[in-house]
C-alpha cells in the first residue's frame, strides 16, 4: 500500500509538472507576438515593449521557464499586468465564494445522484427509471449558464423566493449564506448530477446481476441490506472515478455560474482578467484548478482501497 | 428517441444553411429607434440593445454552433486518430505522448481553450482550434487503448506474419475496427464543443462580439436579465436543444453498436 502511495504521488508530480509546462508553454505556441495580444489594439509600441520586459519574453525559452518554475516553487504564481498585485494574493482573496460554491455543491449533488441512481436501478424499467434517466440525458444537454438563468426566471424573479445575484460570506450568518448559494449550486450541480445518477444507476446492474447478489436475497437478507451492504459497496468503484472526473465540469462551471450570479470567487476574477487580457491571472488559476483537479483523482485513487479491499498494490 | 435526436439536427442544419431566406434580416443591422423591444409580429425574438433583430441573429447563430462543434469533432477525431495509431504502435513514442495528453487532460477543458482565447485574437478559427486541443486527449486516449487491444489480435499477428507492411496494417486491419467507437465519441466532442463554446463566447472569450454566435446573444442579454430575459432564452432554448439532438443521436449509436451497453445505460 506504502509503495502504490509513493509511486502514485510520484506520478502526480510528473502530471503536475506537464501541466506546468504545458501552460507556460502556451504564450509561445499561440502565434503571433503574445505581447502585442495582451497589449490591445490601441496599445503603443512602448507598450508593448513594457510587457515584453514584464513578462520576460526577450529572454530564451528555457531560461524564461527556469525563472519561472523556480518562482512557482515558491509559491509565486507571477504578478497581475493590471493591478500590480502578486496573482496568489488575488486568487487567495477570491477563495471563499468559490469554495463555498463548489464544496457545496459536490456535497448535495452526491446526496442527491448517489440515491436517484440506486433506486433507478433497483426499479429498472419502471417510470421512475426512465424518468431518471431522462433527467439524465437533459441535465448533460442544457448548458449551466441557460439553466442558471431558467432558475432566475422561475425563483428569483416571477416567484421573488430567493436572490437574483450577489453573495454573503458564511461570518454574516448561515442563513444569509446559503440563501445566495442555492440558485447557483443547483444551477452548477444540475451536470454533476446527472453524470454521477447515470454511472451509479449502470454500476449497480451489473452489481445487481451478480451471483452473490442473488446469494444475499436467497438467505432471505431485507431488500435494503442486500441493496446497501452488498451492491453499493461493490459498486463504488467506478462511482468514485466518475465523482473524481466530474470536478472538472464543476471546476468550468464555476467559472460561468459566478459570471451569472456576480459571486465574487476565482471564477470571477478569471473572467474580469479575460476582458483585460491579464494574463498572469489566467495562468495562475489554470494552475490552481488543474492541480486541485490532480489532487482529487489522487485522492479518488487511493480511496478504492477502502471500497474494493481486494485491490492490493 | 436516435430518430427524434437526427430529425432535430437535420433541421438545425437546413435553418443554418437557408439562414437568408427564413424571414431573417441582416444579422448586424443597427436600428436604435427599435431597440429593446420585446418578441411581437414585426420582431418574432424581439430586438436587442443596438436595435438588431435577435431572430434573425439566433437564425445566424445556428451556423456558428453546427460549425463549431462539427469542425472539432472533425479535426479532434482526425488528429486523435494519427496521434493514437502511432503512439499505440511506437512503443518508445508512447509514454512521452501519454504524459503530455494526461497533462493536457488535466486542465480542465475550458481554462485550456480560455487561457488560448487570452493569447489569441478573437476569431470562429482560433476558438475551433484551442476547444480542439483541449478535446484531442480524449480521443487519444480511446484510439490508443482500441489499438492496444487489436494489435494483439490474431488476425492482425496474421497480417503481420504473411508480410503485410505496417501503414497497411494500420489502414486495413486496425483503422476499419475503430471506426464505430469513434463515431459515438465524435457525437460526444461534437455536444461538448458547442456548449464550450457558448460557455467561451458568453463570458467574452470567444467568437467576436459582432458575429452573432448564441453565446454572444445571451453575453448581450446578460446585464438585461429583469427587463429583456428573451434575449437569454431563444438562444438558450435552441442550443439546450441542438445539443440534446446531438447526445441522443450519440446515445442512438452507442446503443446499436453495443447491445450489451445499451441494456445498462
Amino acid at each position: 500500500m506504502i509503495a502504490y502511495v509513493v509511486r502514485r504521488l510520484f506520478s502526480t508530480v510528473v502530471v503536475m509538472a506537464v501541466v506546468a509546462f504545458v501552460v507556460f508553454s502556451l504564450l509561445y505556441l499561440t502565434p503571433g507576438d503574445p505581447a502585442a495580444v495582451i497589449a490591445g489594439d490601441i496599445a503603443t509600441s512602448e507598450d508593448i515593449q513594457r510587457i515584453h520586459q514584464r513578462l520576460g519574453l526577450d529572454d530564451p525559452f528555457l531560461v524564461q521557464f527556469g525563472r519561472w518554475a523556480g518562482a512557482l516553487a515558491h509559491g509565486d504564481l507571477g504578478t497581475s499586468i493590471f493591478t500590480n498585485l502578486p496573482v496568489a494574493q488575488l486568487i487567495g482573496q477570491r477563495v471563499e465564494p468559490t469554495l463555498s460554491l463548489t464544496l457545496c455543491t459536490l456535497v448535495v449533488a452526491i446526496a442527491v445522484a448517489v440515491p436517484l441512481g440506486v433506486v433507478a436501478a433497483a426499479k429498472a424499467g419502471t417510470w421512475f427509471d426512465r424518468a431518471v434517466m431522462a433527467f439524465s440525458v437533459l441535465g448533460f444537454s442544457v448548458p449551466v449558464f441557460v439553466l442558471a438563468y431558467i432558475l432566475i426566471f422561475t425563483f428569483a424573479v416571477a416567484l421573488d423566493w430567493l436572490p437574483v445575484q450577489g453573495y454573503r460570506s458564511i461570518h454574516e450568518g448561515f442563513w444569509p449564506w446559503l440563501r445566495h448559494l442555492i440558485l447557483p449550486s443547483i444551477a452548477l450541480g444540475t451536470v454533476y448530477v446527472a453524470l454521477i445518477a447515470r454511472m451509479t444507476r449502470a454500476s449497480m446492474l451489473d452489481v445487481l446481476a451478480q451471483d452473490y447478489v442473488r446469494t444475499a436475497q436467497a438467505k432471505g437478507l431485507a431488500p435494503d441490506q442486500v441493496l446497501l451492504g452488498h451492491a453499493l459497496k461493490n459498486a463504488a468503484v467506478p462511482i468514485m472515478t466518475i465523482i473524481g472526473i466530474g470536478v472538472a465540469l464543476l471546476i468550468s462551471g464555476a467559472i460561468v455560474t459566478e459570471t451569472v450570479f456576480a459571486l465574487p470567487g476565482i471564477g470571477r476574477l478569471t473572467v474580469d482578467a479575460i476582458l483585460r487580457r491579464d494574463y498572469p491571472i489566467i495562468q495562475g488559476v489554470t494552475l490552481i484548478f488543474s492541480a486541485i483537479y490532480v489532487l482529487v483523482n489522487l485522492a479518488v485513487d487511493l480511496s478504492y482501497a477502502f471500497f474494493d479491499p481486494r485491490i492490493r498494490y | 428517441m436516435a430518430i427524434v435526436g437526427g430529425v432535430i439536427l437535420v433541421v438545425m442544419i437546413v435553418v443554418a444553411v437557408c439562414a437568408p431566406w427564413l424571414g431573417t434580416i441582416d444579422p448586424e443591422a443597427v436600428s436604435p429607434i427599435t431597440r429593446l423591444k420585446a418578441p411581437s409580429s414585426a420582431h418574432w425574438f424581439g430586438t436587442d440593445m443596438l436595435g438588431r433583430d435577435v431572430y434573425s441573429r439566433v437564425v445566424y447563430g445556428a451556423r456558428i454552433s453546427l460549425i463549431v462543434g462539427l469542425a472539432v469533432a472533425l479535426i479532434s477525431t482526425v488528429l486523435g486518430i494519427v496521434i493514437g495509431l502511432l503512439t499505440g504502435y511506437i512503443r518508445w513514442l508512447d509514454p512521452i505522448v501519454m504524459r503530455v495528453m494526461d497533462g493536457l487532460m488535466s486542465i480542465p477543458s475550458v481554462l485550456l481553450a480560455i487561457a488560448l482565447m487570452a493569447l489569441t485574437k478573437a476569431s470562429v478559427g482560433n476558438v475551433i482550434a484551442a476547444i480542439t486541443l483541449a478535446e484531442v486527449p480524449r480521443v487519444v486516449r480511446l484510439v490508443r487503448s482500441l489499438v492496444l487491444t487489436l494489435r494483439e489480435q490474431t488476425y492482425v499477428e496474421a497480417a503481420i506474419a504473411a508480410g503485410t507492411s505496417l501503414p497497411r496494417v494500420l489502414m486495413r486491419h486496425i483503422l476499419p475496427n475503430i471506426v464505430a467507437p469513434l463515431l459515438v465519441q465524435g457525437t460526444y466532442v461534437c455536444g461538448s464543443a458547442m456548449i464550450t463554446e457558448a460557455i467561451l463566447s458568453f463570458i467574452g472569450a470567444g467568437t467576436p462580439p459582432n458575429i452573432p454566435s448564441w453565446g454572444n446573444i445571451m453575453a448581450e442579454g446578460r446585464s438585461l436579465i429583469q427587463i429583456a430575459g428573451y434575449l437569454i432564452l431563444f438562444p438558450g432554448l435552441c442550443l439546450s436543444l441542438t445539443v440534446l439532438a446531438v447526445n441522443l443521436l450519440g446515445d442512438g449509436m452507442r446503443d446499436a453498436l453495443d447491445p450489451r451497453l445499451a441494456r445498462r445505460m
